[in-house]
């Protein structure tokens, strides 16, 4: 292994015409993406990213980017994936973006080092393997970030379509459907608290009958948004449960004592008028008509 | 795993609890927690801030920003030098108070945190860490 | 140090919490809002946390306090505003203020407390009868 590496003293001494070559790179590259990023912003990013790079390369671990010399670098890299891949750029166009700084950086290499074959050879694996690190590094950072902005397009696709009906002053119906899984629940059920406050609505009705299945998580999910619907003053009634799920909550040991719960969405529309205050009654019409 | 931000601050009396929920709360939002994960964090920061002061006789919270590429988190290290707990396990248990109202803070603090961390030796004091996570 | 105000209307007692309290001023409002039932006989009082951010286990146990101290005294108590966010977390805390009476906002919390009490009519909060 080298025992100290030219390639620090180069980042040094060419640092200017290093950044100049760097961004005319990228700029001629076919990943250039003129779309999503400015000429002036792709320069300050590259600006930044040599700065902390050529300080990082002075320390006794060129070639491990996990060791701390390295931290600023990384979070550098960690901050412009994050944000390439909010713009909608892919992995490989952000790793572009480290692999493009090799081509200059050998010319330098060669520069300097034209007259010592060997050097230069070591000197440019080095170069090699290290730039691949902090390349790959971006992909990585760049797939995991992606994924997080999907979670959270699903999470807010799921609070535009969480159903809150008012079925009447003071009652609302919750009608839930499809499986429920746990960060799902947690959404709706934050919703359902807030459209509460909103339409001061005193009794909230969760329909279940939408939903096949109910697990220990899901159920629990129900029991606590039973519990803070009471402390902000309004009851809940969990209407709906079918058989199947009936036996899976006893099953599964969840205490259903604390929660009134009715077979079927009209039972617990009966209930709801009746806690408050009101009654359907049926007209000598109706009666006749039935 | 990389700290962006860190700051140790004092808590020693009631009024620096105050404080403390007020710096989780600011930092929590800059780190763009949703609004009832903030409240989660402030909520077991005050618990473990009051530990910190009733039963550690004084101490300090670290506050370290975190980013671990795919989620911003938010550490909370409280520290004192106190009088220690001897049983941990009973402890978090809940409802088991000394008087003054162990009872809820270090478990409702577990329950609000994503990661949980309790060191405690009597007669030398007590750290607690806990993380949340965007 | 500064209390929190308590307003009287009529046989109530009305509290607004605004601030968030540090651990002393809490006491010293449970400390004045017995006194206070105590000495105007209040039947009913009502507290309002819609401006809290968040309740810990000491508020928790403050607002649990009041409650079972005021019914001692012959008082209800109902506490309205609740945020959606600070009863999620409440719930995960584990404080379950079993014994305490809620309601969305002060006018639901008015009428719940004049539904559990005789209060005559003139002396209703909001001037008219209630039917």
């Amino acid at each position: 292994m080298i025992t100290k590496s030219k390639i620090p003293n180069i980042l040094e001494v060419y640092e200017e015409e290093l950044l100049k070559d760097w961004v005319q790179e990228q700029l001629a590259s076919s990943t250039r993406r003129a779309d999503l990023i400015s000429e002036s912003e792709l320069r300050q990013q590259s600006a930044e990213f040599l700065e902390a790079f050529r300080q990082a390369s002075h320390g006794d671990n060129l070639l491990d980017i996990t060791t701390p010399q390295w931290d600023h670098v990384r979070e550098i890299l960690t901050e412009l994936s994050r944000s390439r891949a909010q713009h909608g750029f892919t992995a490989s166009e952000t790793a572009t973006f480290i692999f493009s700084l090799k081509q200059p950086l050998f010319a330098r290499l060669h520069q300097e080092l034209e007259k010592n074959a060997d050097t230069l050879s070591e000197e440019n694996w080095a170069a090699t393997v290290l730039l691949d690190k902090l390349g790959l590094f971006t992909t990585e950072v760049h797939q995991q970030n992606r994924e997080a902005v999907i979670a959270r397009q699903q999470q807010e696709l799921l609070e535009l379509s969480t159903p809150v009906v008012k079925l009447w002053e003071g009652i609302l119906v919750l009608p839930l459907i499809g499986t429920l899984d746990s960060a799902r629940t947690q959404v709706i059920m934050e919703s359902l608290l807030q459209q509460i406050v909103e339409s001061e609505a005193t009794i909230a009705i969760i329909d279940i009958t939408g939903v096949p299945t109910v697990d220990t998580l899901v159920a629990q999910h129900l029991l606590k948004t039973v519990a803070a619907a009471r402390l902000m003053g309004a009851d809940c009634i969990i209407s709906g449960i079918r058989p199947q799920i009936a036996q899976t909550i006893v099953q599964l040991g969840v205490d259903l004592n604390e929660v009134t719960t009715k077979a079927s969405l009209a039972a617990a529309f009966r209930l709801a008028l009746q806690q408050s205050g009101q009654n359907v009654t049926e007209t000598p019409q109706d009666a006749a008509r039935r | 795993m990389v700290i962006t931000k860190n700051d140790t601050v004092p808590v020693r009396s009631s009024e620096d609890i105050v404080r403390v929920r007020q710096a989780v709360r600011t930092w929590a939002i800059d780190l763009g927690f949703g609004l009832v994960d903030q409240t989660k964090l402030v909520t077991a920061a005050s618990e473990l801030a009051r530990n910190t002061v009733n039963h550690g006789g004084g101490g300090t919270v670290r506050m370290e920003a975190l980013n671990n590429a795919a989620h911003r988190g938010l550490q909370l290290t409280f520290e004192d030098h106190g009088a220690g707990i001897a049983d941990i396990e009973l402890a978090l248990r809940d409802g088991y108070t000394t008087g003054s109202g162990l009872g809820l803070g270090l478990g409702g603090a577990r329950r609000l945190a994503n990661e949980f961390e309790i060191e405690s030796r009597p007669g030398e004091g007590t750290r607690v860490r806990i993380v949340r996570w965007t | 140090m500064e209390r929190i105000p308590i307003l009287k209307m009529g046989d109530l007692l009305l509290v607004t919490i605004q601030v968030d309290m540090h651990d002393r001023l809490a006491i010293a409002l449970q400390d004045d809002l017995m006194n206070r039932i105590a000495s105007t006989s209040a039947r009913g009082v009502l507290i309002d946390i819609s401006a809290l951010e968040i309740v810990d286990s000491f508020i928790g146990r403050m607002i649990g306090n009041i409650a079972a101290m005021s019914r001692v005294l012959d008082a209800e108590t109902v506490v309205v505003g609740m945020r959606p966010a600070v009863a999620i977390t409440l719930v995960e805390l584990g404080l379950s203020l079993s014994g305490v009476r809620t309601a969305l906002n002060v006018e639901k919390g008015m009428n719940l407390l004049q539904a559990s009490l005789p209060l005559p009519a003139e002396e209703s909060a909001d001037g008219h009868n209630e039917e």
